[in-house]
């Protein structure tokens, strides 16, 4: 069941629909934002209360990168693998990630810290090569600068 | 619409600029390549493989364009064979099959696959991709389908059929990129009603049959037929194929008019009946072990001194009635076996085989349907409608492919928008967007929810007099003079629904009224009528088209044939005037309560029956004659449209198993009876019924006789590759079996004959030079999606009457449904999987029906104290009370003292319904 703090932050977005389910992704994000990933259960809430198949959900979640069907960890980093950043050293930067955290990609640290995953492309090609950590953009890397701005995610 | 003048590789044709240049290449026999056009379905784009070189005026570069997604402007030049069309295309393949296993060996669809066809015809030859495939693991979809991801090339045709086109919920697209996932969340059988259709639809082997696995057998081996699907009044085609004397599977056969391209999971999957347990191979008497002539024989005499009095009676008065031969009919035998019947017995002795409510309900539908004005429209008439209401039909179950017919109207029904939008029908996403916003014009009352509802505009559930009343006050709201007595007393709720329906019809065009005999309620059907008339329609019927559904393959031409109640042929019996009956295909203890039937078969006389199947009623009969069943034998059979349709054999019947027909023939000679005798082929039959039925004459025209010849050749069931015909029989005769003859139709048991294309009746498999997978249909057709060349199959019996008679009598309402205070009113329910008798002796069928129950609305249940799941004892109060205890299914749509019961299902008593029922308090109690 949707909690009540859930239901009614996706009520609110009703309104921007013309249908209830296209309201979906915008749901999946609210009760992930509440649960961390999305679960079978997750999805089962959410197609009741939507009015939408399990395997419609699912098949939206499965496309998208922001949403998760597995357990994630405190923080995701989302480094860009896309054209102007894998001119810009992106895989040098994969590289440093990895060797920090001891984790590659599609992985997350022991602890529990960091999930590490990839996406094709944040529109920060200005300022190549790019990651984006939860909710906050992060270009012109170098591994100095990665370093630096780990420390800052507990 | 303009028809444009362009050049085709250097050609100059003349086209339709409504439709895309993949279907103009295709419809002039082109060959170009595809993967997600499908002609029922349209184009999306998806798989790039229809690449065409396009030139515009005097442009000597040209474009890369997707065929099916471009029309053709004037003056443009097409190449299909352009070097960098060609390059392009070949590249396109070779990326869709980088993570293709290449297993063809083991895949079921080797040897009718869309893509090998497709991969040889772009020349795409040498693998070059040296890296991992992509690998998945596949689901258990249930008994119907199997699934092979691994082997998918993303063209999306199978999420567009199930979801988009049959409006199943269970089944999705998964992932993104090149690791796109098709199938359900997790195992289980594919809930949709229309499931096998992926099996056609997939052009690889993702999807395949699953009941064809169990004894697989090549294309290329396969002995075909075309046959028409026995197993509901729909009368959809169908092709049988057979292999070692054994029914192995069932396709689809196009008939714009009926199915288009498409079959429902019952039609597809029930085949099993043929080659089962309960199929009667050999003479039944008892333990005599006679031979099927010698059986002939005796009963042949049994016979003729049944009859022997009335011969010598003729001219002089009988003097004492002596009881004399009946023949009792069946909606699930052909045409010509009634026929022949009816003319063993006589016309006063020839009884239906129907339940008697059924008979009633059956025989006005057939005369609604004779006096019209409203004609029974075919599948191109309900796809042409501008608005469709369903009355008292839950399709899903009782005619599946008309649900699938209607889905597919609502989504690609033809409206004002798409005009103004210039969007063409076959722009699948494009439709898809302005349908989404359009409301709904498919209306539906009936007495419980159905799986239509949901696309449905508005949808009315009342008990079925409350449906007749609720249609006679459409009829009233649109036209005030039509009703004497309009229905008075609708609540206001229901008086707002009509006035929202009747706003809806009156705004139609051309609506299409379906209705039938399903919820067995006479003031339904002729209310339905009556709004059938009161809607307007083209002329010359000038009325609104009007299908009527009706159970079984030929109910239909059985009621045509006509003849008495079965109720009358028992109650002769018991009054002593039956000596020796002759039963055809029928279970007459699925036609009326037990103790009547067994009291009949006492007093009947000598009970003969003909059957395919082992039935309650042959076990006990005094005789039962091996029929042939429906894949093996040559009959016309009437669909409710009306349609007459040759079913044609895929394998002959091993001996002495032989058409019901022929034994009555047999009979007959025996007997020595004046009739019957002369009937060598099937044709002889239907010149003796145009005879003596002209109005059913036309039956004979649904497929050449069987003396047609093609340059002197007959056609071949079996393809030219057919292997091991010398050696198949070797474990009998190590001689060269001769194959068997077939004298009733123009068709051969062989490889050798006219290798052209048939007339659309004897098409028994697509395929062409090229194309050997079914998308070889598309040369089949004068145009994609239109009739096969000569015209689509079947001939109708039924066209409104020329000149109008007087107009019928004006239906009253029936008084509003009142449920009494200690009784329900039992209606029946259908199943797709459950219902039908030979279906539900196909293990993977059976399998999906449901168990016994009792529906009941929440109210009653909590007034009754049901539990769901629990049973309840009940009592029903049927032609005879009937004690039952049933499991309690809660169905919240159902109407207040509305009961609901599955009718048909096996090992059930025969219930007849509708009918009042009561809760049994004291055996509950005991
Ligand atoms: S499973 Fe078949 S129909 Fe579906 S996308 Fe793959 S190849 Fe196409
Ligand atoms: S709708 Fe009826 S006739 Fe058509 S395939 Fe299904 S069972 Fe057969
Ligand atoms: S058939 Fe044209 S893009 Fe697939």
């Amino acid at each position: 069941m949707l909690t009540d703090s859930e239901r009614t932050e996706i009520e609110a977005t009703l309104a921007h629909y013309p249908h209830r389910r296209s309201a979906a992704s915008g749901a999946m994000r609210i009760v992930q934002r509440h649960r961390g990933f999305l679960s079978d259960e997750a999805l089962a809430d959410i197609g009741a209360f939507l009015g939408v198949s399990v395997e419609e959900l699912d098949s939206r979640a499965t496309f998208a990168n922001m949403l998760f069907r597995h357990p994630v960890g405190r923080h995701v980093i989302l480094i860009c693998d896309s054209d102007c950043c894998y001119v810009m050293a992106y895989e040098q930067m994969r590289d440093h990630i990895s060797a920090r955290l001891g984790i590659g990609l599609g992985q997350t640290t022991p602890d529990g810290r960091f999930t590490f995953l990839p996406i094709v492309c944040l529109a920060q090609c200005d300022h190549a090569p790019a990651m984006q950590v939860d909710d906050d953009f992060h270009g012109d890397l170098t591994p100095e600068r990665i370093d630096e701005i780990l420390a800052r995610y507990e | 619409m303009a028809t444009v003048a362009i050049t085709i590789e250097g050609v100059p044709h003349e086209v339709d600029d409504r439709r895309n240049l993949l279907d103009i290449c295709l419809s002039l026999g082109y060959d170009v390549p595809y993967f997600c056009w499908h002609p029922a379905m349209g184009s999306i784009g998806a798989c790039r493989q229809c690449a065409v070189k396009l030139f515009w005026d005097d442009d000597q570069q040209g474009e890369i364009v997707m065929s099916c997604l471009t029309r053709p402007r004037a003056g443009n030049r097409v190449a299909i064979s352009d070097p960098e069309a060609l390059r392009f295309r070949a590249a396109v393949i070779e990326l869709l099959m980088t993570s293709h296993p290449h297993d063809c060996p083991v895949c079921d669809e080797g040897g009718e696959c869309h893509l090998q066809d497709m991969t040889v015809m772009t020349g795409h030859v040498y693998r070059r991709y040296a890296f991992d495939k992509r690998t998945f693991e596949n689901y258990d979809l249930g008994p119907f389908v199997t699934h092979e991801m691994n082997r998918c090339i993303q063209c999306y045709r199978c999420l567009r059929f199930y979801v988009d086109y049959a409006g199943g919920h269970d089944f999705a697209a998964f992932g993104l990129r090149n690791e796109v996932y098709f199938g359900r969340l997790r195992d289980g059988a594919l809930d949709s009603e229309f499931s096998g259709n992926l099996v056609e639809v997939c052009p690889v082997g993702v999807f395949d049959d699953k009941t064809f696995a169990a004894h697989y057998t090549r294309k290329w081996d396969l002995q075909t037929g075309p046959t028409v699907c026995p197993f509901c009044g729909r009368g959809c085609n169908t092709i049988a194929g057979a292999r070692y004397g054994e029914l192995r599977r069932v396709l689809n056969r196009f008939n714009g008019d009926v199915n288009g391209y498409f079959l429902c999971d019952r039609g597809r999957f029930a085949y099993e009946s043929v080659n089962g347990p309960e199929r009667v191979r050999r003479p039944l008497v008892g333990l005599s072990g006679l031979s099927a002539s010698e059986l002939v024989r005796g009963l042949g005499a049994r016979l003729e001194s049944a009859l022997g009095e009335r011969r010598v009676a003729v001219g002089a008065r009988p003097r004492v009635a002596r009881p004399r031969p009946v023949g009792i009919g069946s909606p699930r035998a052909s045409l010509e076996a009634n026929f022949a019947l009816k003319r063993l017995v006589g016309d006063d002795r020839f009884f239906l085989g129907l339940a008697d409510g059924e008979h009633t309900l059956v025989e006005r539908a057939v005369a609604l349907l004779r006096a019209g004005p409203s004609p029974t429209p075919s599948l191109r008439d309900i796809e042409a409608a501008d608005l469709v209401i369903v009355l008292g039909e839950d399709l899903t179950n009782t005619a599946p492919m008309l649900d699938l017919s209607v889905r597919r109207w609502a989504r690609l029904r033809p409206t004002a928008d798409e005009e103004r939008l210039g969007i063409a029908r076959w722009n699948d996403a494009g439709i898809g967007m302005v349908k989404k916003e359009e409301p709904s014009a498919l209306w539906i009352a009936a007495t419980q929810a159905g799986k239509l509802d949901e696309i449905a505009a508005e949808t009315f559930h009342g008990a079925p007099d409350d449906l007749a009343r609720f249609t006679l006050a459409l009829v009233a709201a649109l036209d005030p003079k039509a009703l004497r007595r309009p229905p008075k007393g609708l609540n206001a709720g229901a008086a707002r629904t009509v006035a929202r329906f009747a706003a809806a019809l009156r705004a139609a065009e051309r609506p299409v009224v379906i209705s039938g005999v399903s919820s067995g309620s006479l003031p339904l059907l002729e209310a339905s009528a009556a709004l059938a008339r009161a809607l307007p329609g083209a002329p010359p019927a000038g009325a609104a088209p009007l299908a009527l559904v009706v159970p079984e393959v030929n109910t239909l031409g059985l009621m045509l044939l006509g003849g008495e109640r079965l109720s009358e042929a028992f109650r002769l019996a018991v009054a002593g005037d039956v000596e020796v009956t002759l039963v055809i295909e029928n279970d007459l203890y699925r036609r009326a309560p037990a103790a009547q039937v067994t009291a009949f078969l006492r007093a009947c006389g000598t009970a003969i029956v003909v059957d395919h199947v082992t039935t309650a009623t042959t076990a006990a009969a005094a005789a039962v004659l091996p029929a042939a069943s429906w894949a093996e034998t040559t009959g016309t059979f009437v669909s409710h449209e009306g349609r007459a349709q040759r079913s044609i054999p895929a394998l002959a019947p091993p001996r002495p198993v032989q058409p019901t027909w022929r034994w009555l023939s047999a009979l007959a000679a025996a007997a020595r009876l004046p009739v019957g005798q002369d009937w060598l082929t099937l044709d002889d039959v239907l010149d003796e019924l145009a005879r003596e039925r002209p109005d059913l004459a036309p039956a004979a025209l649904a497929a050449p006789p069987a003396d047609a010849r093609f340059v002197a050749m007959k056609i071949p069931r079996q393809p030219t590759r057919y292997s091991g015909r010398t050696a198949m029989h070797a474990d009998v005769s190590v001689f060269d079996a001769a194959p068997p003859d077939d004298r009733d139709t123009p068709m051969s048991f062989s490889m050798e004959g006219y290798r052209e294309q048939p007339p659309a009746a004897l098409i028994a498999r697509y395929q062409a030079p090229r194309w050997n997978s079914v998308q070889a249909l598309n040369k089949f057709q004068e145009e994609i999606g239109g009739p096969l060349r000569g015209g689509d199959p079947g001939v109708r019996l039924i066209e409104p009457p020329a000149a109008p008679g007087p107009p019928p009598p004006v239906p009253t309402a029936p008084p509003a449904f009142r449920p009494a205070s200690d009784r329900l009113l039992a209606v029946p329910l259908h199943h797709i999987y459950g219902s039908e008798e030979l279906s539900m002796l196909s293990p993977p069928v059976a399998g999906r029906a449901p168990e016994p129950y009792l529906a009941l609305s929440p109210g009653d249940a909590a007034r009754w104290g049901g539990r769901e799941g629990a049973p309840l004892p009940v009592l029903l109060h049927g032609a005879e009370k009937l004690h039952l205890s049933l499991p309690l299914r809660i169905v919240a749509s159902l109407p207040e003292g509305v009961a609901g019961l599955p009718v048909g299902l096996p090992r059930q008593p025969f219930l007849d319904l509708p009918a009042e029922l009561e809760i049994d308090h004291e055996s509950r109690h005991v």
